[in-house]
């Protein structure tokens, strides 16, 4: 669970590939021979060459079809994440609230078995399980990189006090405890919405989540933006576009943004799955998504609960995780390999 | 240096008291009284009243905070719980034990696990990483990169339990993780702490064979090596005394970070082992809303983070010396 804070984003500060090409495309070729194609052409030539990131991104484009077509899946499958089969069909749990069957009840009828105790359907929580993780990682890694992006621009353009205020901002937040300050920050968050004799509403526990990775997080992308823009700043192009009397605006939207597509982009390919990974950190420690809302990371805090007698409960959730987090971490790598071919890992 | 030293302190101290403000003044933002707790079923309003003021909570917010914050240099006296000695942190609101006792007696379960990973992280990933840079381009190589991307993949409340599954569950090679005092059984100590260990290695240790290899690499690659080389040194006496010093540096500063995460992570991998560190006391604090535990273990995590960045900082000093502190 921990935030993303990869210092590394393998597009060093001088780079020349990333940087020059920006104020113009790819210019026109002289030679018949030769086409013209642009940054993204190049780098989506380089991509399909690279067979370990198009196999990761079929993974992951694998995982987010599965978390849209849940309701489906659902429906050809005949069954859903809410109904405790093993409590209404005798036969399926024991006394203990143990599946009865070997392997977690693994069966034709429930291919990934039972829950022990609620004796719900384990495919159907994963399957909508990945429909809580995946959409809170994506609002928060979108949120974030957009933060981070503003925040970034602006202190490594203005400069001076704001880039004193923002950064040391930034300092005190990568000081905080992080996991720490995910669940202290969570009853907070709530209490500013609800009385705590009230029960929270699952929308309001989906909203803090989100809220509170958002805090925490947006600040090392912000960092390294900075960082990036203060090197440009000082380049010919910016300095003659000064002087051609581009407004700021332009020179921030025109100029300075194109170039900093590359590492947003990488960075937050590389955020989405440690977010995956702090949701399902919160669940675990149990202040994450509440029932009956399915969730990675409570399959995690009963597997590690019934473990002992029932392996396998806990075995669907982690390896569907680790394959979803590998394929992204390879996925993200090689997009920085295509953005970036100079750049050794 | 010692400037240097001084200024970073001022720094850290700074940073140490936003912290604390900012726990503090949003934990307030949670609408619950914890006088109401201590009355009873039957309770007064004078008698709660009463409570509140001996909590000194019928201070404003200002004054609450600035009693807590000298309390830590000069002590305090809480009508409610008695006199409490110098680094105070006042009481739990909960357990009604005094919170430094409290976190001082959990502090080296934390320690012991985390500084024990450390070492096992530590010494494999620096020795698998020189050999993966020696044996260039070689198989072993691509494992390393390889796994290290896996190993990073990793969520300790998975492998965790998986692991103590099969050697403890299934095998009954390790006794189930706990802690030990060192100081009454070593070895036992020693023994329930290799799977936390172990496992926290599996995460880690693969990222520092990346590192470490790809620094020697650069390193190798550096004029000073030529020289020596060119001097006549053998490459064995090049690698071993040279390269490495120069390696070290960056594999400092991640291995600064790692150590913070590590500590601040004691949260999960405590409750994945059922070990009964700081960690878990933090978990506790934030399920009873225990304002002054949540305080202090918040604090102490911030101190740690803080201090490992100067001794990182100063490390760099120490290692190379064309760093110059100033």
């Amino acid at each position: 669970m921990t935030l993303p804070s990869q210092a590394t984003t393998g597009t060093g500060a001088g780079d020349g590939d990333s940087v020059g090409r920006a104020p113009s495309p790819a210019a026109e070729a002289g030679g018949s021979a030769l086409v013209g194609r642009s940054p993204a052409q190049l780098m989506w030539r380089r991509f399909r060459r690279d067979r370990t990131g198009v196999v990761s991104a079929c993974i992951v484009a694998f995982y987010f079809l599965v978390a849209l077509l849940a309701p489906v899946i659902s429906w050809l499958y005949g069954k859903d994440p809410y109904t405790t089969y093993g409590q209404n069909v005798p036969g399926l749990l024991n006394p203990y609230g143990y599946p009865i069957a070997p392997n977690g009840g693994v069966s034709g009828d429930f291919w990934f078995g039972l829950e022990p105790g609620l004796g719900r359907d384990v495919f159907m929580q994963l399957v909508y399980g990945i429909r809580t993780s995946l959409s809170i990682a994506i609002i928060v890694t979108i949120v974030t990189t957009f933060i981070g992006v503003v925040m970034g621009i602006w202190s490594g353009y203005a400069g001076g006090k704001t880039d004193y205020v923002i950064g040391r901002i930034i300092d005190t937040l990568l000081a905080f405890p992080s996991q720490l300050f995910l669940i202290v920050f969570l009853p907070v968050v709530e209490a500013a919405f609800v009385s705590p004799d009230e029960e929270t509403p699952v929308w309001l526990r989906y909203v803090s989540i989100c809220v509170v990775l958002t805090v925490l997080g947006w600040a090392t992308i912000s960092r390294l933006l900075r960082s990036q823009v203060l090197s440009l700043r000082e380049r010919e192009f910016i300095e003659a576009a000064k002087v051609t009397g581009a407004s700021p605006r332009r020179i921030i939207f025109k100029e300075l943004l194109p170039n900093l597509w590359t590492p947003i982009i990488i960075q937050s390919t590389l955020a989405l799955p440690l977010y995956v990974g702090a949701e399902a950190g919160l669940g675990f420690l149990g202040v994450g998504m509440t029932e009956p809302t399915p969730d990675w990371g409570r399959m995690f805090l009963v597997g590690s609960n019934v473990y002992h007698q029932d392996i396998t409960y806990l075995v669907f959730p982690g390896v569907s995780m680790v394959i979803f987090v590998v394929a992204f971490n390879l996925l993200g790598d090689s997009l920085r390999d295509a953005f970036d071919p100079k750049t050794r890992r | 240096m010692f400037r240097f030293f001084v200024r970073r302190l001022i720094g850290a101290a700074v940073i140490m008291l936003i912290i604390s403000a900012v726990t503090f003044f949003l934990f307030y933002a949670i609408p619950r009284d914890p006088a109401r707790a201590f009355c009873g079923k039957i309770c007064s309003p004078t008698n709660l009243e009463l409570i509140r003021h001996n909590l000194g909570m019928d201070d404003p917010l200002f004054v609450q905070y600035w009693h807590w914050l000298t309390g830590i240099f000069t002590g305090r006296d809480l009508v409610q719980f008695g006199a409490c000695a110098a680094p105070c942190l006042g009481y739990s609101f909960a357990t009604q034990e005094p919170v430094f006792a409290a976190i001082l007696d959990r502090f080296p379960v934390t320690v012991s696990v985390t500084l024990g990973a450390a070492v096992v992280i530590l010494s494999f990933g620096i020795v698998t990483g020189m050999i993966a840079a020696w044996q260039q381009g070689k198989p072993l190589d691509k494992i390393a990169s390889t796994s290290s991307v896996i190993g990073a993949s990793l969520q300790i409340y998975f492998v965790g339990p998986l692991v103590v599954f099969f050697v403890v569950d299934s095998m009954g090679l390790l006794p189930r993780p706990s802690y030990i005092p060192f100081t009454e059984d070593p070895l036992g100590w020693f023994v329930h702490l290799l799977i936390p260990w172990f496992v926290l290695s599996i995460i880690f240790t693969a990222n520092y064979t990346r590192m470490t290899r790809s620094v020697m690499v650069e390193q190798l690659a550096e004029d000073y090596v030529r020289t020596a080389r060119a001097k006549g040194m053998s490459s064995r006496t090049v690698f071993l005394r040279f390269a490495w010093r120069g390696a070290m540096i960056p594999i400092v500063t991640i291995f600064g970070v790692d150590l913070a995460t590590l500590l601040g992570g004691a949260i999960i991998t405590e409750q994945t082992f059922t070990l009964h560190g700081i960690g878990e006391l933090a978990v506790r604090a934030v399920q009873n809303t225990d304002l002054p535990m949540l305080l202090g273990v918040t604090l102490v995590g911030a101190f740690a983070i803080v201090i490992l960045n100067i001794v990182v900082d100063m490390l760099y000093a120490v290692i190379d010396p064309r760093v110059r502190l100033g």
